[in-house]
């Protein structure tokens, strides 16, 4: 929306915008395809493709974001911020795993990002760290989103920060219950939306739906699902 | 704040009679949960000291639900999330699928997006403070609502032929033009509809019982609602002066002179009042907004395939229960490669444990009710 001021991105300085669009090396977001342009243009004749849109791209999509908030992050926690972009004007930080709770603390007192509005993950299972845990943050004080993202594989454990936002209890047993990542810290980690005895973990990319629901149908119920 | 915290619902704790503790399982099935929600309280006598919501029990699986959708495909599924606010939830989707196309909906569009979503908002309020009073035994209000309601929903019907899952709205606009009465029909309900709200507030406002059952019941103070995580009129009812609205205008908000209302004490009776005047302030919304609906299209330019750019997008909007977050994953292609959805029911549910400790039993419905929890967006 034009009349968006929620695009504000976490700045102490000018917005940024970037002359290079630098997507994200391969770790957030997928390639985009590159089959698809040349299909598009094949289709058209080449003459009307180029010219009459040149500001559309760093509009969408990705873009690397180096503003004064994320030199404060890489000078707390240096190596610890692996990558910093944009993404729709939203500011994302991409941390390491086992400085999420550190991290997210010094989001929460210092960079006053003290409202946790979400917390989820995403599968993308052919990376070597499938999992990335989002955490999107909300200051009250700047009127700012900040996302947080912390990659871990299916077996590696992610620091809870339940102990910083109360209210991330019920999003991490969530996030267990979708997705199977064990949160370090947790005081009561178990399902919250599936019945306790469900097997496997339904958000997971490579979880066979008919299979597991044939299953579970068949040895709770004692029926035939008919699936 | 980690250190204040309260132990967990399974740690046992003295009684003060030296009895027994009890635990009492309410729900299911029981008519004050609001739908199926499953609480375990554990009892001293008649006092609450602990509690834990249990919940699932209508889980669909939204989110998986729409990885296998297009985007298009998948707009119905919302409304049947918060299903007594269905076009705020229509709304919130769309606006965020527009965000990541870069897309937006005309100005005409926008601003008949705000007059029903904000009619939506009052309905929701109506639908709330019904059924919230019904609960703590006045029955009355109960029927005046509805009849209000009732009145929004013909306008909902007249629009798009829904009552109740309207599918509203379409990404990048509006499917269907207003109809010609729209603006009469929203007119002949606003007009008189601030008189109504003082009449419910005349019932229950100074309402001893419900001032006695309602004040300082579940209390929520600033700092604890927002490390719940709490939004919409929990939040402000503890004095947080916080709405969407303002902080992040969406759709045509920021064009409406309107207030934030907040409350001081953040118990059940400050909730109460801060949703009262949420439908007053709502009204103004609507009766501002038909004065001047644009002319123009309905529909922005977006294709018939919807092929968003690879990338991702948070987008929130100001529900009638707070904050309902979308948070979209485009890999290129026609279907959302993850959709995350926050519900602000599930979140404000959360505080639940915390609100209830220490009250007795009858409150347990007391404090469900003014969360204004709807299973079906708990569960998704």
């Amino acid at each position: 929306m034009a009349n968006d001021p929620e695009e504000k991105q976490p700045s102490a300085s000018s917005p940024t915008e970037p002359s290079a669009p630098t997507p994200p090396a391969a770790a957030g977001t997928p390639a985009p395809k590159p089959p698809a342009a040349p299909a598009a243009a094949a289709a058209k004749p080449p003459a009307v493709a180029a010219p009459p849109r040149p500001p559309a791209p760093p509009k969408e999509g990705p873009v690397a974001l180096d503003n004064e908030l994320v030199k404060r992050y890489k000078e707390k926690f240096g190596p610890g911020i692996l990558e910093a972009w944009t993404d729709r004007r939203q500011a994302i930080l991409v941390v390491a795993r086992e400085l999420l709770a550190e991290i997210a603390l010094y989001s929460r007192d210092t960079e006053k990002f003290d409202w946790l509005s979400d917390l989820t993950t995403v599968d993308w299972p052919k990376r070597e760290k499938r999992f990335d845990v989002v955490l999107n943050m909300y200051s009250f004080e700047k009127n700012e989103r900040l996302r947080l993202k912390a990659q871990a594989t299916a077996d590696e454990r992610v620091p809870s920060v339940q102990g910083i936002w109360t209210t991330a209890n019920w999003m991490e047993r969530e996030v267990y219950d979708m997705f199977g990542i064990i949160f370090e810290g947790h005081p009561d980690l178990k399902r919250i939306l599936l019945p306790d005895e469900w097997q496997g973990f339904p958000l997971r990319k490579d979880y066979d739906i008919l299979t597991q629901d044939t299953a579970w149908v068949r040895e709770n119920l004692g029926i035939e699902s008919g699936q | 704040m980690a250190d204040e915290r309260i132990p967990a619902a399974t740690q046992v704790e003295q009684t003060v009679l030296g009895a027994d503790e009890i635990i009492l399982n309410m729900g299911p099935q029981h008519p004050s949960t609001h739908g199926v929600l499953r609480v375990k309280l554990r009892l001293d006598g008649e006092k609450v000291i602990g509690s834990e919501c249990v919940i699932g029990y209508l889980h669909r699986g939204v989110e998986k639900i729409a990885e296998h959708r297009t985007y298009q495909q998948f707009a119905p599924y919302v409304d049947r999330m918060d299903y007594v606010a269905a076009v705020s939830n229509g709304l919130g989707y769309c606006e965020a699928v527009e965000k990541l196309l870069g897309a937006e909906a005309p100005p005409r569009a926008r601003v008949i997006r705000t007059i029903l979503t904000e009619m939506q908002r009052i309905a929701s309020h109506l639908f709330w403070l019904g059924t919230h009073a019904l609960d703590i035994g006045a029955l009355t209000p109960l029927f005046y609502c509805l009849r209000e309601r009732e009145e929004i929903l013909k306008i909902f019907e007249k629009f798009c032929g829904a009552r109740l899952t309207t599918h509203a709205f379409r990404i990048g606009g509006l499917q269907y033009e207003a109809y010609d009465e729209l603006e009469k029909d929203v007119e002949r309900f606003c007009l008189p509809f601030d008189k109504r709200v003082d009449e419910y507030e005349s019932l229950l406002t100074e309402n001893r019982i419900w001032v006695q059952r309602t004040k300082g019941i579940g209390i929520l103070t600033a700092k604890e609602a927002i490390d719940y995580g709490a939004s919409g009129p929990v939040l402000r009812a503890s004095g947080v002066k916080w709405d969407i609205r303002k902080a992040m205008p969406y759709a045509a908000y920021d064009q409406y002179k309107f207030e934030i209302p907040t409350g001081k004490n953040g118990d059940t009776y400050d909730r109460y009042l801060v949703r009262m005047e949420e439908m007053r302030q709502s009204r103004l919304i609507c009766l501002q907004a038909i004065e001047n609906i644009p002319a123009g299209p309905i529909m922005g330019k977006v294709g018939k395939v919807l092929k968003p750019p690879p990338g991702e997008v948070y987008h929130a909007i100001e529900a009638p229960k707070g904050e309902l977050g979308y948070y979209i994953i485009s890999d290129g292609t026609t279907q959302p490669y993850r959709v995350r959805i926050r519900p602000p029911s599930l979140i404000n549910l959360e505080a639940f444990d915390k609100m209830i400790r220490g009250h007795l039993v009858a409150d347990v419905v007391a404090i469900i009710g003014t969360l204004d929890i709807v299973l079906g967006e708990v569960d998704r």
